[in-house]
């Protein structure tokens, strides 16, 4: 293959400590470490494989965010991409404006594969890489957790993991595969990649030189936190227990 | 799905049991709220901090107590140390990663967060050993030394101290005499870092032909070269410690080395990045007085709603705080190559009674818990005792200072 594309998001650091704003409005994150999203880093760090395998030519890292999402194209450099592309916006982003963008990039660049982390774990929508898929009209592989490509053959074998076990497809490339969390384990970045990776390019463009724009289509109406886990209660014998939990719990 | 993250990646990147940190509903974070000082730092400064500090999570916690409790290095992490590109980070070429003062401080705070022992085999290894013969070694020297050295497959240490040569380097002994192409030396080493796992020694030696001019020169395991581990240390146990015997040793002269100060030109830049290691310490310290104080309960609250307990937290938050900053501006200063000695003294040692003073308040706030070794702060405490001594101790430091401030000099 000659290119695989990978794209990565900035998120709030899965170990930093968040605070919902005053007015329920979002997430308080100023000053809070952000990151490149997990999934998104399996993602990078597969792609980074196929590479190491001479299975594609280059890895390209792609971002779509404000401007310092830069620090997170300058960790996949630093893992092994090749070189980045940032798209920048300061708008708040969702899953179709995302996978537009990306479909506008896939287009002009013609990677073998679109990898991207299943979904991103502010969000949790799970929803860019099948928009993408069919924005694009690809074939999509979702919740990855085994990849082989062939390139000869033109076609990737990706095994996903489901709710009844584990499905196997195979599809014809260009494709479009999520990772899930058995994918791989990323890499660390070690230190002298992480200098190498100051001097990788990145290409910087805005939406509007894909012709595109970056819409709000969704109002988030409220953002709370999750109730405060209430203490456990006792129960004498096994009747209590359905008694309590069909007619207080109202769950059976 | 954060939540879910953390509870089902039970690979790298999670904190061992004994790390899950109970939070507070309103908890401030020390670095990201108190300190807030991301904005003062590069990309690639915070890049190097997270790899270390991640990788020292994964892989050196949970053998850190077992290697203090055995007093033994776990030399199989070595390669994995190598492969980060730890060694000689700070050095240009030959495979390091040439990183600027700074980030190579943070990455010396995340190892030293791990265990002091950890970040000295570092310090050793790469501002020392490495530093003097990229320094001081021909090109021949550094291309056949300095890449095996970063990559892990030598080790190397640091021999200038003796048994009655400590903080007096000028006092010091051991000889080297001309034998052809190279040296013969004689003499014995103390106190060395590194030594009984050490592949290589940079030894310093005055010369007989030079009118006793102190000279470095290195030596390669072999014989007239004799180890001995030190026994009994209750301080750095993970780190190996050795006693050097040199018996008719040869040694390749670095020919760029002459007097004194080409060792302490390698401990100057040794000692910044213990300046910014003990900080380390001192966090894993506070964070598990935090910790500690928010769920222990005494009296039928947390510890941590006490106010003798708030009021240690804030001093400990204060002293970290200046720690960091005074090693943000002293590294920038090294970066332009304007930082002076008598800075770095300074620097050396408030860092270091600061960490060690936070080590000491965090011991006596985890109460009965703080002795015992799995709860980290007093294996700090005991390390920092040996930081306080070595790399010119607090008090030689003090004189340094002193002199530069009246321009008398205390030492003689």
């Amino acid at each position: 293959m000659k290119r695989v594309l990978v794209a990565v998001k900035r998120v709030v650091d899965y170990n930093a400590r968040i605070r919902v704003k005053a007015d329920k409005s979002g997430i308080d994150v100023a000053n809070v470490k952000m990151s490149m999203n997990p999934f998104c880093e399996i993602a990078l760090e597969e792609a980074v494989r196929l590479k190491e395998k001479k299975l594609t030519e280059e890895v390209v890292a792609v971002t779509i965010g404000v401007k310092a999402a830069q620090d997170q194209l300058r960790t996949a450099l630093a893992m092994g991409a090749d070189r980045g592309i940032h798209v920048l916006t300061d708008a708040e982003l969702e899953p179709l404006a995302v996978a537009r963008l990306l479909a506008a990039l896939a287009q002009r660049d013609e990677p073998a594969l679109f990898l991207l982390g299943k979904q991103a774990i502010d969000g949790d929508n799970n929803h860019t890489g099948q928009m993408l898929a069919g924005l694009l009209g690809w074939p999509q592989a979702t919740f990855a957790s085994k990849v082989e490509t062939d390139p000869v053959a033109g076609t990737a074998t990706v095994t996903r993991e489901v709710d009844g076990g584990l499905q196997t497809l195979r599809l014809r490339l260009p494709a479009v595969v999520t990772s899930d969390l058995r994918l791989n384990e990323p890499r660390y970045a070690t230190l002298p990649n992480i200098m190498k990776a100051k001097r990788k390019p990145i290409e910087q463009l805005s939406p509007e030189a894909l012709g595109m724009d970056v819409p709000k289509r969704l109002e988030i109406l409220r953002v709370e936190e999750p109730p405060k886990r209430k203490g456990g209660v006792r129960v004498a014998s096994v009747a209590e227990l359905v008694d309590r939990l069909h007619n207080e719990a109202k769950v059976l | 799905m954060r939540s879910f993250l953390l509870a089902l990646r039970t690979s790298r990147r999670c904190y061992s049991a004994a790390h899950k940190a109970i939070k507070l509903a309103q908890q401030q974070d020390l670095e990201q709220d108190i300190l807030a000082w991301e904005s003062l730092l590069a990309p690639e400064e915070t890049a190097a901090r997270d790899a270390v500090r991640a990788w020292v999570d994964a892989r050196f916690a949970p053998r850190i107590t077992e290697a203090h409790r055995r007093g033994a290095f776990p030399r199989d992490l070595i390669p994995e140390l190598a492969e980060l590109g730890v060694f000689g980070a700070s050095l240009q070429g030959y495979g390091c990663a040439g990183m600027s003062s700074v980030a190579y401080g943070l990455v010396m705070q995340e190892l030293e967060r791990g265990d002091s022992a950890l970040r000295s085999l570092c310090s050793v290894q790469g501002s020392l050993v490495m530093h003097a013969i990229h320094a001081f070694g021909s090109p021949e020297q550094r291309e056949r030394w300095l890449p095996a050295l970063a990559q892990g497959k030598l080790i190397g240490c640091f021999a200038l101290t003796e048994s009655s040569a400590g903080s007096d380097p000028a006092a010091m002994a051991a000889t080297a005499r001309r034998d052809g192409d190279a040296y013969m030396l004689e003499g014995e080493k103390a106190w060395i870092t590194n030594a009984p796992i050490a592949d290589l020694a940079v030894v310093f030696a005055k010369v007989a032909d030079e009118d006793g001019r102190v000279r470095a020169f290195v030596v390669e395991r072999g014989p007239g070269l004799e180890v001995h581990s030190v026994e009994g240390k209750l301080s750095l146990r993970a780190s190996p410690t050795g006693n050097i015997l040199l018996a008719a040793a040869r040694g390749a002269l670095l020919p760029g080395s002459g007097g004194l100060k080409s060792a302490l030109q390698c401990l100057t830049q040794a000692r910044e990045g213990i300046a910014w290691g003990v900080t380390g310490a001192a966090m894993d310290c506070f964070e598990a007085a935090l910790d500690y104080g928010a769920h222990r309960q005494v009296f039928g609250r947390p510890l941590a709603s006490r106010q003798l307990f708030q009021e240690r937290l804030a001093t400990m938050a204060q002293s970290i705080v200046t720690s960091q900053l005074m090693s943000l501006h002293f590294g920038r200063l090294k970066d332009q190559g304007r930082l002076t000695p008598v800075q770095v003294s300074l620097h050396k040692r408030h860092n270091v009674a600061a960490a060690r003073r936070v080590a000491s308040d965090a011991r006596a706030m985890l109460g009965a818990n703080g002795i015992i070794d799995t709860n980290k702060v007093m294996r700090h405490l005991m390390n920092l005792e040996s930081v306080y001594t070595y790399e010119g101790t607090d008090d030689v430091h003090a004189l340094a200072v002193g002199r530069a401030l009246t321009g008398i000099s205390a030492f003689s």
